[in-house]
């Protein structure tokens, strides 16, 4: 086994996703501890000059095999690299795709994966990673006995820039097309440059003080897309919204949603019952509006106003456009 | 169809856990278990090929005795049989997969289903592991799912609310999330069905962890929040202290 981490960096639409680079500004750091350097792969045509954000190496699969995604075509070419640096590490984002694709890499590879891990570091040579359990109700630090396999949350790890370069070193891929077992054929919705609700740095969320879209709430729910579109955020809900249909699951934050840690949460007519707040009390910063000054959401609110959303949420909207543009 | 479900007891999503004696699992006094959230879509998905199918729902868990009160829920709900491997132990996915497989590769499985997420582990690995260690196709985070002529095709929950849709060929590992189906309750029939079924329990014997707990700390609490005021009057203190105090905007 050598010092360096292999890291595989997401690419969208021809660049590096900010996530991607965050892993491989994590995956360069811990190198640094373990007196390593830090190798980035890149699966498919995209190319960028690694060497600007902490890579020593930039290795390049591509290929009519990965034109499109593959669980475990992606697999196989990260479990592959690994071998071929012996890497102490392999640590890939834990978006979508990090997450699907990195636990058949890892079990490829006869090991576990410390998923979705907010810290990482080296110690006694070796790497150790903490990552959240129970939906942070509590912290685990573990360790492999062999390489470590890790994703790493976005918006957790920085990017860094290095004057390094790293130019692209084209690597084999071991298989064709006809020997994959699962290609995306087509994408079938999605909404084009919205915002994941887990990979945003900030998020505004609504909960059921907003009311119901398709009748008295229509009026909330435009102000809170209207302030989230003026903080640049991608917009989250409660549970009890998303059941009844107000808002899709795939902007559910909590415990069975989607945990989110991005540097400022705006909580709006959401109580914080426990499953909610296990969603997102790892935000670095969160705000919350309530008309009940009892609710549980200012426990972990650093800044509450006490008020109604009809009101409160309009008014703020305006009051940062003004202290933006001034 | 031969259909296999994994199911996992964990703690219920209102559970307060704090790190036991061992400073590695957590002290079980006062927590209650549930079926974890999403294997609910999965044993409903189960179901509902088999309905459409015909054929049957086997449940596979690794776990202690007192899961069995889960594996009779699903059984209530209508799957046909269950299986229990025992071990007390918390395990990691690596090595539940390997249990995992090593079972499911002794009975007939057209298709095996997975919640995409444990809500304890969160390691959102188990099903991918377990389709690597068969040798068979998965399709993770499941949204859609059909089977026809030895295929399924199943719609992926990606990044940016994007579905992808694949075709994948049987035997194969799918995980399922919320938006896939509505999962039912037990019925009376279910019910009286769960108590007369036997659910064999054999020893998992589970292999070592690939990653190891060294220990579990609570999480670092977060200080004291503060109500900056009441209205719409208050939104001007509330821009200035994230732009001054907290600089996030
Ligand atoms: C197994 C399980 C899993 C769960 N997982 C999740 C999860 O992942 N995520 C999640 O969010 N929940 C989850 N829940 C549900 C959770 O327990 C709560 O029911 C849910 O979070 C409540 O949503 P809410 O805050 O929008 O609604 P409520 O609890 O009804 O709160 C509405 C809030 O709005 C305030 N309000 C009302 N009107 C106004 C107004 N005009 N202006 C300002 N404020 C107003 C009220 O004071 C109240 O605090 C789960 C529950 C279970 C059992
Ligand atoms: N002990 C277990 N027994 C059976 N299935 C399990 C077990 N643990 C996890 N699983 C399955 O694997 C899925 C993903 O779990 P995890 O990888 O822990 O997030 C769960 O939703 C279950 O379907």
């Amino acid at each position: 086994m050598s010092n360096d981490v292999l890291v595989f960096v997401e690419f969208a639409d021809g660049a590096p996703t900010k996530a991607g680079l965050q892993a491989l500004g994590a995956g360069a750091a811990l190198a640094g501890q373990l007196g390593g350097q830090a190798v980035a792969l890149v699966i498919g045509s995209g190319s960028a000059d690694l060497g600007k954000h902490g890579a020593a190496r930039t290795l390049v699969a591509g290929g009519d095999a990965v034109s499109s995604y593959s669980p475990d075509g992606f697999a196989r070419i990260v479990s592959e690299q690994a071998a071929a640096t012996g890497a102490a590490a392999v640590l890939a984002s834990a978006t979508p795709m990090g997450k699907d694709f990195m636990a058949r890499a890892a079990a490829m590879a006869k090991c576990g994966l410390a998923a979705d891990c907010t810290e990482l570091k080296a110690e006694g040579g070796k790497p150790r990673a903490v990552r959240p359990v129970y939906a942070g109700k509590a912290l685990q630090t573990v360790e492999a006995p062999g390489a470590l396999w890790a994703t790493l949350r976005p918006n957790v790890f920085a990017e860094i820039s290095s004057d390094g370069t790293a130019a692209a070193e084209n690597v084999t891929v071991s298989f064709g097309p006809g020997d994959l077992k699962a290609v995306v054929k087509e994408i079938v919705a999605g909404v084009k440059g919205k915002l994941d609700v887990a990979e945003a740095e900030i998020v505004v969320s609504g909960g059921r003080g907003l009311k119901d879209p398709a009748g008295e709430g229509k009026q909330n729910w435009e102000n809170l897309e209207k302030l989230a579109e003026t903080l640049g955020a991608a917009t989250g809900a409660s549970r009890a919204v998303v059941d009844a249909g107000w808002r899709p699951h795939g902007e559910q934050v909590g415990q069975t949603g989607k945990t989110v840690s991005p540097k400022l949460y705006v909580a709006c007519g959401i109580s914080g019952a426990i499953q909610h707040l296990a969603g997102m009390s790892g935000s670095k910063v969160i705000v919350a509006i309530n008309k009940d000054e009892n609710a549980p959401i200012f426990k972990v609110a650093d800044f509450g106003i006490v008020g109604m959303v009809e009101d409160v949420v309009p008014a703020l909207t305006a009051a940062l456009k003004e202290a933006i543009s001034g | 169809m031969d259909i296999i479900v994994c199911i996992r007891r964990a703690p219920t999503t209102d559970a307060r856990i704090k790190p036991g004696a061992d400073g590695k699992t957590y002290d079980p006094a006062g927590v209650n278990y549930d079926i974890s959230e999403y294997d609910k879509f999965a044993i409903e998905a189960g179901i509902a090929l088999k309905e459409k199918h015909g054929g049957q729902v086997t449940i596979v868990s690794v776990g202690p005795s007192a899961a069995t009160k889960e594996l009779r829920t699903a059984i209530a709900m209508g799957c046909d049989a269950a299986h229990l491997l025992t071990s007390d132990a918390q395990h990691d996915a690596w090595s539940l997969a390997q249990v995992l497989a090593g079972k499911i590769k002794e009975l007939p499985h057209d298709i095996v289903l997975f919640g995409w997420s444990s809500v304890d582990n969160q390691s959102a690995s188990t099903g991918q592991m377990v389709a690597e260690l068969l040798g068979v196709p998965s399709v993770s985070v499941a949204v859609a799912l059909d089977v026809a002529d030895g295929k399924a095709t199943v719609d992926r929950l990606a990044a940016h609310g994007n579905r992808e849709r694949y075709e994948i060929s049987l035997p194969a590992v799918v995980t399922c999330t919320k938006g896939l189906n509505k999962p039912r309750s037990a019925n009376m029939k279910g019910i009286m069905a769960a108590k007369k079924t036997a659910v064999p329990e054999t020893p998992a014997n589970a292999p070592a962890d690939g990653v190891a707990v060294f220990k579990m700390d609570p999480p670092p609490p977060r200080p004291e929040g503060k109500i900056v005021g009441k209205g719409a009057e208050a939104v001007g203190a509330l821009v200035k202290a994230l732009r001054e105090e907290a600089k996030v905007i």
